[in-house]
């Protein structure tokens, strides 16, 4: 670096290897995010855009303590100036408007740029919704997560991933086997091919492998009679949004299984499930008897682990709920956990709710759910994390 | 890079041209920097400055964009004796050629424009020396506890008072004036006996003789958050200060937005002109040149708009009418009116005074606003659509917030008065700044301005916002 006076300036070229404080200070933007998204996860679970996205990667929810506030103009209900080739007229369209979120950045500091892209900076935060699952399933555990490890089957499974001398012709490994001809040739004072010797000769070979296989199935139970709204459903969707993702990361395989109730209860496709709304008063115990019967038929308690889920409105025929807390101790028998989320927002007498109190089981967990945010509080009960275990 | 050589070849060749030109700007230095530094630099708007995740957001955004080719050419030019100006390390010789040229005007302006006259030229360190006093206040205080702080007062940094001539909080100024002027009958160096006390001593006799505060609404809501809250330490205070230092040293910037990029742009194009270019040269720099002089729909680019109101200002001075000649025009004086206009003016009295009815029509400028979901053009009216702009770099392009009562209802509050002026505030923004005001004044605040036409009182007590027509 040297002063050229008569030039009355000065280019530098100098080491800037050790300058990371844009790279800090974008370290803790992100750490602000994190710690954004763990603080509106009740908010997050719930967002509609998620549960609708089938689980595509990246969602864009406004993350909203992350905004630079400032007090600055509403940009919609002010006007601005632009310019057209020439021919502008009233009433020409310029632009459409955004959708929500719409956070221009105020650009203070006087780093210019040339050519600034004209028309407002829209700014969303775009999440993915591994952020969120990695935020959620922090806080959240399998319970009775000995059951699991006991249902755990063991299947052989034959990879090929060792080479040796000896083997069947028909495993012969023709490369490996040409590489040793052509290597002992040219050791002999020859790099060809042939001749090739038994002594040359590599096999594939397999070892057995053992695998740990582990299948979870969630009998999805719910009330459809006619006092399911949409509401109702729509939490009850967000909720089995979740937990079929949760479980994912704890089992390799998730299955579902629908069950549909009113006064009778079948199995239905998921689409039905969320979306069919039936009249008709409301028999708990049908879908109990249903969700046994599946078991019964196709997922054996020793092979899979068995999570059958209840979400209603709380409203059954008061006969039948002797009967439903027996079958829930039956089913509760053959499966890692039983959940029953009840859906009411209004704070109603709940007969149902009523008789599942007097339930003592650690396998047996209830919740209430009255608002979107507590998909979140209710997968925070249904999935606790036990003391020890932190 | 390319040599150095030759790029201190072209330096020395522009600078030349510059001088020529009449322009008259501070020492140069030169840096040439990788990618990830200059866009560090230009997100924290300075090379050192104190720590803040939004500056990490803002250098996020502009690497990146800078990653997948997207960014444009980039000019970075530090306000300071000596002007420091950033070259990225991958520009290619033209490139560096024309941030040159562009700089120079740049720093031309730095130099002679009057609202830039109070900037100090050391800013550099004295950020440096800010950064540093932070960095020590979050090993004392913990980074959590000056990270609230910061993003308190980042929220309302705009807000002060950036006269060239202030009068500092109306109570001081009169105690200041007359301390000073006795200190002066007495004697040359009598001021120097009472040093360390007259200053703290003027300030608590202010306070006690006060009956309103302030006196008349006061703009410099970060000044009079400092001197009269009472729930700041003293680091608080001290932060406060070099925000608002900050705020103030970058406020011409602001203030001069179109006039700045228009000269810088301006004197580009004709010190590039004069150099002597390869084809090849001369069609890069012609690309480059029309990427960053480009009109836009929805918005005004600032480069585009100064540049054409400079070269109609320099035709219509070279070739005065009837009228002008009249009043005492010469013929062919344009050059000397630009450097006139450059020296004198801000944007608003830019547009206000130079943006002639003729030009607006030139240049298919109108008013757009959103009608249902479009966003559709309204006006075409001249006087309107100038009117519009300079509204909008009014106060530097922020809303007008003055303090009224900084003891309202007899009770501490704060209360805020937005200046209306036809443009409605972004309620949702508002609600999140108040509690950040109320985090810095320690009890309730209150804001006045003019929601859907009625005049409306925001409030925030601490816990929640209220909304109250008045």
């Amino acid at each position: 670096m040297s002063n050229e006076q008569e030039h009355n300036f000065v280019v530098s070229q100098e080491n800037w290897s050790l300058h990371r404080k844009g790279y800090q200070d974008q370290q803790r933007h992100n750490e602000k995010i994190k710690d954004a998204i763990k603080k509106n996860l009740p908010d997050l679970v719930s967002e509609e855009n998620i549960i609708m996205s089938n689980g595509k990667d990246m969602v864009k929810i406004p993350i909203r303590s992350l905004d630079e506030y400032k007090i600055r103009y509403n940009y919609e209900k002010s006007k601005h100036v632009g310019q057209g080739n020439g021919d502008s007229e009233v009433g020409d369209v310029v632009a459409r408007a955004p959708g929500s979120g719409d956070g221009q950045q105020a650009g203070a500091g006087n780093g210019k740029k040339a050519g600034d892209k004209p028309g407002q900076d829209y700014y969303e935060s775009e999440v993915s919704i591994a952020e969120i699952e990695e935020a959620l399933f922090q806080e959240l555990e399998l319970p009775n997560l000995q059951e699991k490890e006991k249902s755990e089957i063991i299947t052989e499974k034959v990879e090929f991933n060792d080479v040796r001398k000896k083997g069947l012709m028909g495993n012969v490994d023709k490369k490996r086997t040409i590489l040793t001809a052509l290597k002992r040739n040219a050791r002999d004072g020859k790099a060809q091919i042939t001749p090739i010797y038994n002594d040359d000769l590599r096999f594939k070979t397999w070892n057995e492998v053992i695998r740990h296989d582990s299948k979870a199935v969630v009998l999805a139970m719910m009330d459809t009679s006619a006092s399911m709204g949409a509401f109702e459903k729509y939490i009850a969707r967000s909720f089995f949004f979740w937990m079929n993702r949760f479980l994912k990361t704890k089992y390799e395989s998730v299955e579902f299984e629908f069950i549909a109730h009113h006064t009778e209860a079948k199995v239905v496709t998921e689409e039905a499930f969320f979306s069919k709304g039936e009249s008709g008063g409301t028999i708990c115990s049908s879908a109990y008897y249903k969700a046994l019967e599946v078991i019964e038929e196709k997922y054996n308690p020793t092979r899979y682990n068995i999570y059958p889920f209840h979400f209603s409105d709380g409203e059954n025929i008061s006969s039948d709920n002797k009967t439903c807390i027996e079958l829930v101790h039956q089913l509760m028998e053959k499966s890692n956990m039983f959940g029953y989320g009840e859906v009411n927002g209004y704070n109603r007498y709940s007969t149902l709710m009523n008789a599942y109190k007097t339930i003592e089981d650690p396998k047996f967990k209830h919740y209430v759910l009255k608002e979107k945010a507590d998909v979140y509080h209710a997968m925070k009960s249904f999935f606790k994390k036990t003391a020890e275990h932190v | 890079m390319n040599g150095t050589k030759e790029l201190t070849n072209a330096i020395e060749e522009i600078t030349e041209v510059a001088k020529g030109f009449g322009l008259d700007f501070y020492p140069m230095r030169y840096e040439i920097c990788p990618a990830d530094i200059i866009y560090t630099f230009g997100a924290y708007g300075m090379p050192t400055r104190f720590t803040h995740w939004s500056f990490g957001k803002q250098f996020h955004k502009m690497k990146l964009q800078y990653d997948l080719g997207l960014s444009q050419i980039y000019e970075l030019v530090i306000n300071s004796d000596p002007c420091y100006a950033f070259l990225l390390n991958t520009n290619s010789l033209i490139q560096n050629k024309l941030i040159i040229a562009h700089v120079l005007a740049h720093c031309d302006f730095f130099k002679n424009n009057i609202r830039f006259s109070n900037t100090r030229k050391d800013m550099v360190e004295s950020m440096t020396a800010t950064a540093e006093r932070i960095a020590h206040y979050e090993m004392v205080h913990g980074k959590e506890e000056v990270e609230s702080f910061l993003d308190a007062i980042l929220s309302i940094q705009e807000h002060i008072d950036p006269s060239i001539v202030r009068f500092k909080l109306p109570p001081k100024t009169e105690d200041n004036s007359t301390n000073e002027d006795s200190y002066k009958k007495r004697g040359e160096y009598d001021d120097l006996w009472s040093l360390d006390s007259s200053e703290k001593h003027s300030q608590k006799r202010k306070i006690k003789k006060q009956k309103k505060i302030p006196p008349s609404p006061e703009k410099d809501l970060l000044l009079f958050i400092e001197e009269y809250s009472r729930e700041l330490d003293d680091w608080q205070r001290d932060v406060l200060t070099m925000m608002r230092e900050e705020m103030l040293y970058f406020w011409p910037q602001l203030e001069t937005k179109v006039m700045n990029e228009g000269w810088a742009s301006y004197w580009h194009q004709r010190i590039m002109r004069e150099l002597d270019l390869t084809t090849a040269e001369t069609l890069e720099y012609a690309k480059l040149n029309a990427g960053v002089v480009q009109p836009s729909r929805t918005s005004i680019n600032p480069y585009y708009l100064g540049i054409k109101i400079f070269e109609d200002i320099e035709e219509r001075y070279n070739n005065p009418t009837e009228e002008m000649i009249r009043n005492g025009c010469k013929p062919n004086k344009g050059r000397d009116k630009i450097f006139e206009v450059r020296e004198m003016e801000s944007d608003i009295s830019f547009i206000r005074n130079y943006l002639t009815k003729e030009l607006v029509a030139k240049e298919d400028m109108y008013l757009f606003e959103k009608k249902g979901r479009d966003y559709r053009i309204t006006e075409k009216d001249y006087i309107q659509i100038r009117d519009q702009l300079v509204s909008q770099r009014v106060n530097g392009g922020f809303p007008y917030i003055t303090v009224e009562n900084g003891d309202y209802l007899r009770n501490g509050e704060l209360y805020l008065r937005h200046g209306f002026e036809d443009i409605e505030l972004d309620i949702k923004y508002l609600e999140h700044v108040l509690p950040y005001i109320h985090q810095l004044w320690g009890r309730s605040v209150h804001l006045e301005t003019v929601v859907e036409g009625k005049e409306t009182l925001y409030t925030y007590d601490g816990k929640e916002m209220y909304k109250q027509r008045i």
